[in-house]
Order: structure tokens, then sequence, then C-alpha cells
């Protein structure tokens, strides 16, 4: 039994291939931690990020700085009484939301941390995630069904038609991705005398594509790689109902679209289901475009000093946002009402700061590198959210479909084709 | 228990298949009809992959094949329901007997 | 009765899957055709087409599976929804659900199952216990070179076909101006 559980620690490959179930339930228990802390962070800093992008402060009040507001609100939310409408259809109003979160969280099976820091790796992965984010469709069709009220049907409505249409494009760009991992590599811009492989639809397989090739699909094929990234960006945003994009659940068009009649806890997770399916599209686009888990400058800047330089960095991420707290400290009002949250903050930063220091040790500091910096990309798509949502006006709905099929679709196709010939002229 | 070989699984779709006919022979909704029409095609792609396992992958090219078909099919069943829906307002199929002597 | 041993990946309580999901599938069947509310026969058919995803991975055809999920469960079954959504009558669920000839309806189909059951008895002999386990890691790769190679007329025409499906549905759908 004990044998069990160590042979794995010594293998090369994820727990599902290994055929290993305690460490793949391991990994999948893990998983689900990290999205449910992810999603509360991401919740507390969409609130503050968005409060300072228009030049107020957000929540301050709940914990120091509002840190402790995700709670509060996830308490609240526990406690609302759940009202169901009256003439609704009590088995599709209870199993909607239960249809998106199981689809937003089953994407995270295929998503590679690391090379060997992913629950299974399919030979499919890909199609796998285009097909089960896929699903979702299904749950927000039944949402507004189910309520039986006209806003939550209309909203229903456009956001399936939405989402059905921007797949389309997402899946143009994926295409051009995969087809980046069968064609040549080695020399600027990823063109050029190489391994001509065999393409792969895994997702692990792909981040080794990259790096076989050594260039990010960024920059391959230059600027088909950056458009082919553009399209699914841009899909990926409008694939989650997000602002732009979001016609279909914004608050002064449709009073709240098809999660109108959900309240208290089913509310709660539709958003966990949002934002779940928020960070899976952006781990897609970090794994097909940005290189996945290797660090910036993977064969450009190589050696042990470079290694080294950038294996610093995840010590010292958590020691500048240490910083950042106890800077917050020193300006927080010295009143005695503020005794609880200065040394609620004070402790923070010191868990922070403790968290980078462990991370400095050199054994840490090896094992941690691709989790980190895969986190570190994503991370920066969630911030590219939140800003997309300070700053862009809505799309109406007519503009949003005729971007999704007349500009995305031509564009995604044509960059396909472009992918391909210079795949087999180059 | 003998360890599943393919005799289970055309069992499975011969089931199926039983289960999509009696949908199609005894209710009166359409789309429930439709919807025991993919139960059908469903039992045959069963099959056609399950023999794959013995004979090669063109049972499973023939199985993408039908559900394309299939997705086409419900196309455009879906759209003559809809313009059928349009003049008489009915989903039931005894209902639709215009031409009927 | 051996069952080749696959390198690599090896598969896990085969046995209690294969019955779970053909179960699944089969329960989901019966939902489909039994239920009144068109609803809950669409939730059904969704639940089953994913159990029959699993059962495709069972039997070592990935690309097929992945199919299976995008087009059927995730496209063909949005499409019923909609409509379901467009003709839904309060008023067909409270009336009968079953039309006049269900009784002969029924003994057809028993019919058809008894013919299922002489032609598997008699031919239990043909489809033999011992598989031959074929690779899974390049199964996309074969298909690929299958399609667009062997099959390549049949993929045009499926092309073809799919436009004419489109412009039929536009074109039968659409409101008279």
């Amino acid at each position: 039994m004990l044998d069990y559980i160590t042979s794995y620690l010594s293998s090369n490959t994820t727990p599902g291939q290994a055929g290993n179930v305690f460490w793949a339930t391991v990994y999948i228990l893990v998983v689900f931690g990290g999205i449910s802390v992810a999603v509360m962070a991401m919740n507390w800093l969409e609130r503050k990020a968005l409060a300072h992008f228009q030049i107020r402060l957000g929540p301050m009040r709940v914990g120091p700085h509002g840190l402790l507001q995700p709670i509060a609100d996830a308490i609240k939310l526990m406690t609302k009484e759940d009202i169901i409408p009256a003439e609704a259809d009590k088995f599709v109003f209870w199993i909607a939301p239960l249809i998106i979160l199981c689809a937003s969280f089953a994407v995270y099976i295929v998503i590679p941390f690391g090379p060997t820091h992913a629950i299974t790796d399919l030979n499919i992965g890909i199609l796998f995630m285009l097909g089960v984010s896929s699903l979702s469709v299904l749950g927000i069709v039944m949402a507004g069904w189910a309520s039986n009220s006209h806003y939550p049907l209309i909203g229903a409505l456009r956001s399936s038609a939405q989402m059905v249409s921007y797949e389309v494009a997402m899946g143009m760009a994926v295409v051009s991705a995969v087809l980046m991992t069968s064609l040549h590599g080695l020399g600027p811009y990823g063109v050029g005398v190489g391994t001509s492989g065999t393409g792969t639809l895994s997702m692990i397989g792909i981040v080794q594509a990259q790096q076989e090739q050594h260039v990010w699909f960024l920059f391959k094929f230059f600027p088909l790689g950056f458009i082919a990234f553009g399209i699914f960006a841009i899909a990926m945003v409008a694939e989650t109902n997000r602002a732009p994009f979001d016609l279909p659940e914004a608050e002064s068009e449709l009073t709240a679209g098809f999660h109108t009649e959900y309240s208290g806890l089913r509310w709660s997770l539709f958003m966990l289901g949002e934002y779940a399916a928020m960070i899976a599209v952006s781990s897609i686009a970090v794994t097909l475009w940005l290189g996945g888990w290797y660090r910036p400058f993977p064969n450009t800047l190589t050696g042990e000093t470079w290694d080294l330089v950038f294996s610093l960095f995840p010590g010292l991420t958590f020691l500048g946002l240490a910083a950042i707290a106890f800077v917050g400290v020193r300006r927080m009002p010295k009143h005695p009402y503020f005794r609880v949250q200065t040394i609620g903050l004070a402790g923070f930063g010191a868990v922070l700061g403790l968290i980078g220091l462990i991370l400095f040790v050199p054994p840490v500091r090896n094992r941690i590198q691709d989790i980190f910096w895969f986190v570190a990309k994503v991370a920066g798509f969630m911030y590219l959210y939140i800003w997309y949502r300070a700053t862009f006006p809505r799309y109406r709905f007519d503009q949003l479909m005729k971007v999704g099929w007349k500009v995305l679709l031509p564009i995604g196709i044509g960059v396909l084709i472009l992918t391909a010939i210079l795949g087999v002229v180059l | 228990m003998a360890p599943i070989g393919t005799l289970h699984y055309l069992v499975v779709a011969a089931a199926l298949f039983i289960l999509g006919v009696i949908g199609v022979l005894t209710r009166r909704n359409v789309v429930i009809i439709l919807m025991s029409i993919e139960l059908i095609l469903n039992a045959v792609n069963l099959n056609l992959v399950a023999f794959s396992r013995l004979w090669g992958l063109h049972g499973q090219v023939f199985a993408i094949f039908v559900i394309t078909d299939a997705a086409a099919e419900a196309a455009v069943g879906l759209g003559i329901l809809i313009a059928f829906f349009r003049n008489k307002e009915t989903v039931n199929v005894d209902e639709i007997d215009l031409l009927k002597w | 009765m051996q069952q080749a041993v696959q390198p690599g990946m090896q598969p896990v309580a085969t046995t209690f899957f294969f019955y779970l999901l053909s179960g699944l599938t089969l329960l989901s069947g019966v939902f489909v055709i039994v239920r009144k509310n068109p609803v809950h026969s669409a939730l059904a058919l969704i639940f089953g087409l994913l159990a029959q995803a699993g059962l495709y991975l069972m039997l070592y055809a990935p690309f097929v599976a992945g199919v299976q999920i995008i087009l059927y469960a995730g496209g063909i079954m949005v499409l019923f929804l909609f409509v379901i959504m467009l003709v839904n009558l309060e008023r067909s669920q409270r009336e009968e659900q079953f039309n006049k000839q269900w009784l002969v309806g029924l003994l057809a189909a028993i019919a058809l199952g008894g013919l299922f059951i002489v032609v598997y008895v008699k031919g239990k002999n043909l489809f033999p216990y011992r598989i031959a386990q074929p690779v899974e890691t390049n199964n996309t790769q074969q298909i690929g070179v299958m399609l667009y190679g062997q099959y390549m007329f049949a993929f045009e025409i499926a092309s073809l076909l799919l436009l004419v499906a489109i412009i039929g549905a536009v074109v039968m759908a659409k409101k008279r101006i």
C-alpha cells in the first residue's frame, strides 16, 4: 500500500497516465481547493481593481483593505432565502447551475501546470477541453427556461447564441495552434529547418512542441501566431460572458439575464462557474500560445545564471506582496478602532513574507518553477479581464454577433490556411 | 463475470435501438420522436465503434460520418417542425393530417 | 478468454465502468421515451450521450468520444433545447402522450428484440472475447490519415451535406416577409 503511494513519486508522468488512483485524487483535491481560493481572490481583486480604475477605494471595511470581503459575501449568500419562482420546473431549476459547474470544473483535468503536474494527459486534451466547455451552454439555456419569466429567457437565448458563435472562432484559432505543433521550427520566428514531428492534441505535448521548436507559438510565423492568439483572446472573453460581451447578464440591460431568478447559494454557484470558466480558458490560452509552464525566454536566455535569476522570481514576488502589505500597515490610521485591522494586515504580510522566504530555499525553488510561471501567466490574463471590464463599453447584441461571425471567423480561417501554407512551404 | 467482450457492447446497442424504435412508434410529440431517432443513430454508432476494435479504424470513421449526418438531419427536421408549428399550433403528429383522406 | 495487456495505461475496473456507463445510457434512453416534459427528455438524452462517450473511451476510440461530446451533446442538443423552448406548449404536456397504436408499436419492437436475441445467440461464436487492443496514442492521427486519404470523397460530400442542411434549415425557419 505504501509502495503504491511512494512509487509514483519517482515517476515522470502524470498520475492519470501512471494509473495511480491515490495521487490522481490528491491532485484533484489540490486543484479543486486551488480554484476555490483563486475564485475568492479573483472576486476581491475585481472589486478592488474596478474601484481603483474608477478612482474610488472599493471595499475597505470588512477586513484590512477589504481582504475578508469575499468571505463575508459567501456567508451572506449562503444564508439568503432560497426562492424558486412559482411555476418553475423545480428539477431543471435545480440542475442548471450544477451543469455549468461540472462543465467548468471538468476542464481542469487536463490543464498542465508542469510537465508532470497535470491530473492526466489525455491524447485528445484540446478536443476534450473544447467539448466540455461547450457543455456550459446547456446549463445556461436550462437556467433561462426553467425560470419561467421573460428576462431570463431572453438572456439565456442571447447568451447561448453568443457562446455558440464564439466557440466556432475559438475552434479555428485552436486548430491553427495545434497545426503549428507539427510544423518546422528552430530559427527566428519559428521558421526554418527543424524537427517536423507529428502534431499532437495533448496539452503537455503542445507545450513540449513549443519547447522543441524553441519558440512560443505566439511568435511563430509572425504575425500569424499573434493573430490566432488575438482571435482566441477575444473569443474567450465572449465565451465566458464577460465585458465587453456581457449583454446577456448586464444589470442595466436585462436585469441580470439568465440568473435573474436565482438567489443566494444558487447564484453564487453561477458566479463560481463563471470565474472557473474564465480561469480555464485563460489556462488554455497560456498553454497554447504562451509557452505553458516555461519561464520567459526559455531558449534565448539560457544558461546557469539566467536559470538562477529566473528561479528567484517566485520568492521575490511574494516578498514584494509582503512589502506592499507592510506599506499598507504603515498607512493605516492610528486609531484604536483600527487596531485589529492593522494587526491582521501585518499578520497577512508576515505570512506572505514567510512564504517568499521558503520559496528561496533551493529544493523548493526548483520544484515550484513550473507551477509559478503558469499561475503568473494566468493571473496576468485575469487582470486583463478586469481591465477590459473597466475600460470597454458594452457591445450591442447584433454588433456582438456580427463580430463573431463576420470578423473573427474569416480571420480565423485565413490564419489557418496561411499557417498551413507557410508550414509546408517554409 | 465474463470479461467484457464485443457481445456486451452489441447487446447494449441493440437495447438502445429498441428503446429508440419504441419512442418513434408510440409517442405523439414530434420533438420526442426526433430525439428517439437520435437514440437509434447512437445505437448504430455504438455498434460500429464496437466492431472497429476488431476490424480496424473504418468503423470509427463511419461513426464520425454518422454523427455529422445526424446533425444535418436534426437541423432540417427541427426546421420542418418550426415551419409547421407556425401554421398549425400543435406538436402532435396525430394532428398533422391535412393531406389525409 | 484472455485480454491482451496494454503497455502503458492499464484499464482500471473495466467491468464496473462498463456496467455503470451502459446502465446510465439505457436508463436515460428509457427516460427519453417516457417523460411528458420534452425538456426532461432532452436532459436525459444529454446524460445518455455523455455516458455513451464514456463507452467509446472504453472501446479505445478517444477521437469519436471527443466528437460525440462536442457535436452531439454540445451542438445538437443545444439545437433541440432551443426548438423545445420555441414550440413548448403547456397544453401538450397535459394531453395524451402515447398515440393510439402504442400496443402495435410495442409488439413490433418486442418482435425486433426477439430477432436480435436470436441473432446474437446463434452467432455468439462470431464475436470473439479476445480483443486485440488497439494502440490509442495515435488514434487521432490514424483517423486523420484515413479521413483525408481513403475517405476524402465522403469527407467532401459530408461538408456539402452540411451546407445544404444549413441552407434548408434557414429557408424553412425564417419568417415570411
